[in-house]
């Protein structure tokens, strides 16, 4: 093993030592450039397309580039030196100008060294930004406000222009609600999950994530990609109910056999409908799309119980690397939504502009009413769920203590995937949720994820109730601290709830005082 | 499709300085992972505080590059503090937990509009490097090297400290861990309980290994900001605490030059992959995907070699199977 080791890397070596240099370094000759990229001063996520942007060397033009959909830009030069780097006024959108400073009047001066990528920074702002004398019509500033506060996600759906402390109080609370409602419809999974089988699946907010793309694709007209997924996800969901409800009952090769033809045909049905594409496109409203979505996510769930988490607890696999490998899997489902929905932001189309409806001191959209509506309904349900089923029963004791509830009969294994169904089922749920109170979006589900951690901890690992009770808490702390701090310090506060919660109470706030340390 | 010349290009990056700087910050998750047993998610955050450490005493402040990398030490020191105190005396996960949601709200705070005046926000810092540059013994101008592993002199200056700090850590490495500090560690990681019915204060050890850790991922955020020149928050997501968990699973935890060994094959694959791609897009033969894509296909890559390497071969490249397969608790 090790001689042929050495034998491939020896070749390697030599290999690279007799390739010619200028072949290999033809590139790697001409590869000085500039480039950046330009965002929009208002959401610090989108680039702005369309500036032109042109390189001189002393009089002669040596390249022109103009940014691309994400405001990316990148000029190729001839050489190492210094160039003269022009932003073309023009094609900057009106309602910005170029930030002065490093560039003045749109120029600016940059030494290139050899084989140099330099990045070169270009800000945009709003005109008169910097100075206060030129004071913008204030026709265009109402109309901004408005549209800031719809556009800006991270900051409560509020115009936080107007009304007394004790109004703005009322209405941050109303917005903390309903975030905290989301955080823990989604986080119950992952505190059930945790309970039932000791491991933090690092993965649930990309299956937040999946929820809410889901729900999109099936809103907005689902040709071959949306057939596609629903034939799969529907191969797999028999498969998985088919061993969930009659393991034991049928002979094992039978149902093996019976599981790998429904997830055969899935595919085989996935492949014939992504051919056929738009052929076969129809779009449901959004809430039936959203039932959609959670199904889907509770098969997503089930099955990766079924085919990742079942199998490596056979083999033993220690839980350290269980949670390593979650992380990986976290990678591995966020960057193919990237790939099969791609990187853009956007919203459920008919839900956006809504009149708002007044009770008393809060406003609130009727969209962001029926989300909360929805989240308490379910959050009841869920409640009763465990409460009052056997199933229920079932879950709670195997979260309680594993063995004990084995030995006592119940079939752990089931009642794990089931949890895991559940789970699922309530992170797509509350991704559809999130999406619609914000934006859908890759990685909002990673975002989600960090308040999620936080709720859990708050509330006790491992605890239902407790992920309930720790969401609702984030949410308000989150959004209330947007009174006093910047929200862009919304997470760190969180965060610090948080780690206070594990200074003063690690079990959280329902847990059960376990020794540790 | 030039296979040779991928090749080469994927050989150049295993050695240049961009995999000598993960190298460093895999020296340092070594300590917390591979010796002590601390799942620290959040190594990116030392790195940022590092980078912005020098960062920030540079540009803003115009104090001496020396004076910055003593201000970045210094910041991951009280980092590596603040985590510590609230999670070691808990089970691991919550670790975990705690410092890869640290590491991203601290990316938020960077990068937020009300810090701009000393971090620049979303658009960095840049002129970081000049200070670096005068002590530059090569000629900025010329390639060193051999055929296509060549460097230019600016890059060849940091590559040779770079290459030279990851040497002294691991050098520091296999003497810490050949002495009965090291054994104490090792002691922690396999099994915490025992350790302490010696009378050993477990606390203690354990914040001592994450802080040294700390401060060489914050050593290797210093050098990333003097190679680049120029930093960006977003420079800074968690997927490069990922990469460092690859790279120190692919070498060998546990191991002083596991985590040395890794960073060359992780950055070989990352630019063979990478090449492959493109050279097979420019074919056509990848008729539904774009050019952003590849960069997810990658990172999707990357997921799933944690995956296969955790489950299938947990000691990496020359790491010990049996040291690998405790539960850490």
């Amino acid at each position: 093993m090790r001689t042929r080791l050495v034998t491939v890397l020896l070749a390697l070596i030599t290999a690279i030592l007799v390739i010619p240099g200028p072949a290999a370094t033809a590139d790697e000759q001409g590869g000085e450039s500039l480039h950046g990229q330009i965002l929009n001063p208002e959401d610090r996520d989108q680039g702005v397309e369309g500036i032109r942007i042109t390189v001189f060397d002393g009089e002669d033009e040596t390249g022109a580039a103009e940014t691309d959909s994400d405001g990316m830009w990148e000029v190729e030069l001839p050489g190492p030196g210094t160039y003269r780097v022009v932003v073309d006024q023009e094609s900057v959108p009106s309602e910005f100008v170029v930030r002065e400073g490093l560039i003045v009047d749109g120029e600016t001066e940059v030494e290139v060294e050899a084989g140099g990528q330099r990045p070169l920074i270009i800000g945009l702002e709003r005109p008169g930004a910097s100075d206060d004398d030129s004071a913008s019509p204030s026709e265009e500033e109402s109309e901004d406000s408005g549209a800031a506060a719809a556009d800006d996600e991270a900051v409560a759906p509020v115009a936080d222009s107007g009304g007394s402390f004790g109004e703005r109080f009322v209405q941050l609370a109303a917005a903390g609600l309903l975030f905290g409602l989301v955080i823990a419809v989604s986080a119950i999974g992952l505190s059930l999950i945790f309970g039932t089988t000791k491991m933090i699946n690092f993965a649930h907010g990309d299956m937040v994530t999946f929820g809410a793309m889901a729900a999109l694709v099936f809103s907005s007209g689902a040709a071959g990609l949306g057939n596609s997924l629903l034939a799969i996800f529907a191969g797999l969901g028999v498969a998985v109910l088919l061993g969930g409800f009659l393991e034991g009952r049928w002979p094992r090769a039978v149902l093996i056999t019976a599981q790998w033809t429904a997830i055969f045909v899935g595919i085989a049905l996935a492949t014939v409908l992504g051919v056929m594409g738009d052929a076969v496109g129809w779009s449901v409203p959004l809430w039936l799309a959203a039932g959609i979505a959670v199904l889907m996510g509770a098969v997503l769930g089930a099955s990766m119980e079924r085919y990742i988490w079942r199998p490596l607890r056979h083999r033993n696999v220690a839980l350290i690397q269980m949670f390593i490998v979650s992380i990986g899997l976290a990678l591995v489902v966020r960057h193919v939504i990237l790939v099969l929905f791609g990187a853009g932001r956007s919203r459920y189309a008919g839900y956006q502009i809504q009149e708002p409806v007044r009770f008393g001191p809060v406003e609130m959209a009727p969209r962001d009413l029926v989300v909360m509506a929805v989240a308490v309904v379910v959050l009841v349900g869920v409640a009763c769920l465990l409460q009052f089923t056997r199933i229920g029963k079932a879950m709670r004791a195997v979260s309680d203590n594993r063995d004990l509830s084995e030995s006592s009969g119940i079939d752990v294994d089931r009642v794990t995937l089931y949890v895991w169904g559940l789970g699922g089922g309530l992170s797509a749920l509350g991704g559809v949720l999130y999406g619609l109170n914000q934006v859908v979006e890759y990685e909002m589900g990673f975002r989600l994820l960090l308040m999620m951690f936080a709720a859990v901890i708050l509330g006790g690992l491992g605890t239902a109730y407790g992920a309930m009770v720790g969401g609702l808490a984030v949410g308000m702390v989150a959004m209330l601290s947007t009174l006093w701090f910047p929200s862009q310090l919304m997470q760190a506060w969180a965060l610090a709830l948080m780690i206070l919660m594990l200074l003063i109470r690690p079990q959280g706030l329902l847990g059960r005082r376990e020794r540790v340390g | 499709m030039d296979i040779l010349s991928i090749l080469a290009e994927s050989t150049r990056s295993a050695l240049g300085p961009i995999a000598a700087i993960y190298a460093l910050a895999a020296v340092g998750l070594n300590f917390h992972f591979g010796y002590t047993g601390l799942l620290n998610f959040g190594q990116v955050g030392f790195m940022l505080v590092g980078a912005y450490g020098v960062g920030i005493s540079v540009a803003v402040f115009d104090l001496p590059l020396l004076a910055g990398f003593a201000v970045g030490l210094l910041c991951a020191l009280v980092l590596a503090l603040l985590l510590g105190v609230p999670t070691l005396r808990l089970r691991a996960d919550y670790l975990a937990i705690t410092t890869i949601a640290a590491a991203e709200v601290l990316r938020l705070v960077y990068r937020a509009g009300f810090a701009e005046p000393l971090t620049g926000g979303v658009y960095g810092l840049q002129n970081l490097s000049s200070g670096f540059r005068a002590l530059n013994p090569f000629d900025g101008g010329t390639r060193y090297g051999v055929g296509a592993l060549a460097y230019n002199g600016n890059h060849m200056w940091v590559l040779v400290v770079t290459w030279g700090l990851v040497l002294l850590m691991v050098g520091l490495t296999w003497m810490l861990m050949h002495s009965p500090w090291g054994r104490v560690i090792k002691g922690v990681r396999e099994d915490e309980d025992a350790v302490r019915s010696l009378g050993k204060n477990v606390f203690g050890y354990k914040m001592q290994a994450l802080v040294l850790g700390g401060l060489i991922g914050a050593m290797a955020g210093c050098m990333l900001a003097v190679y680049q020149a120029s930093i960006q928050p977003d420079q800074f997501k968690p997927q490069v605490t990922f990469f460092l968990w690859v790279i120190l699973l692919l070498g060998g935890a546990g191991r002083v030059f596991g985590p040395v060994l890794g960073a060359m094959a992780f950055w070989f694959l990352m630019t063979f992959t990478d090449g492959l791609l493109k050279g097979f897009g420019s074919m056509g033969w990848l008729p539904f995907l774009s050019g952003p894509d590849y960069g997810a296909i990658q990172l999707a890559f990357v997921g799933l070699l944690l995956v296969v390497l955790i489950v299938f071969r947990p000691q990496g490249i020359i790491g010990d199977r049996k040291e690998m397969l405790i539960n850490v608790k």
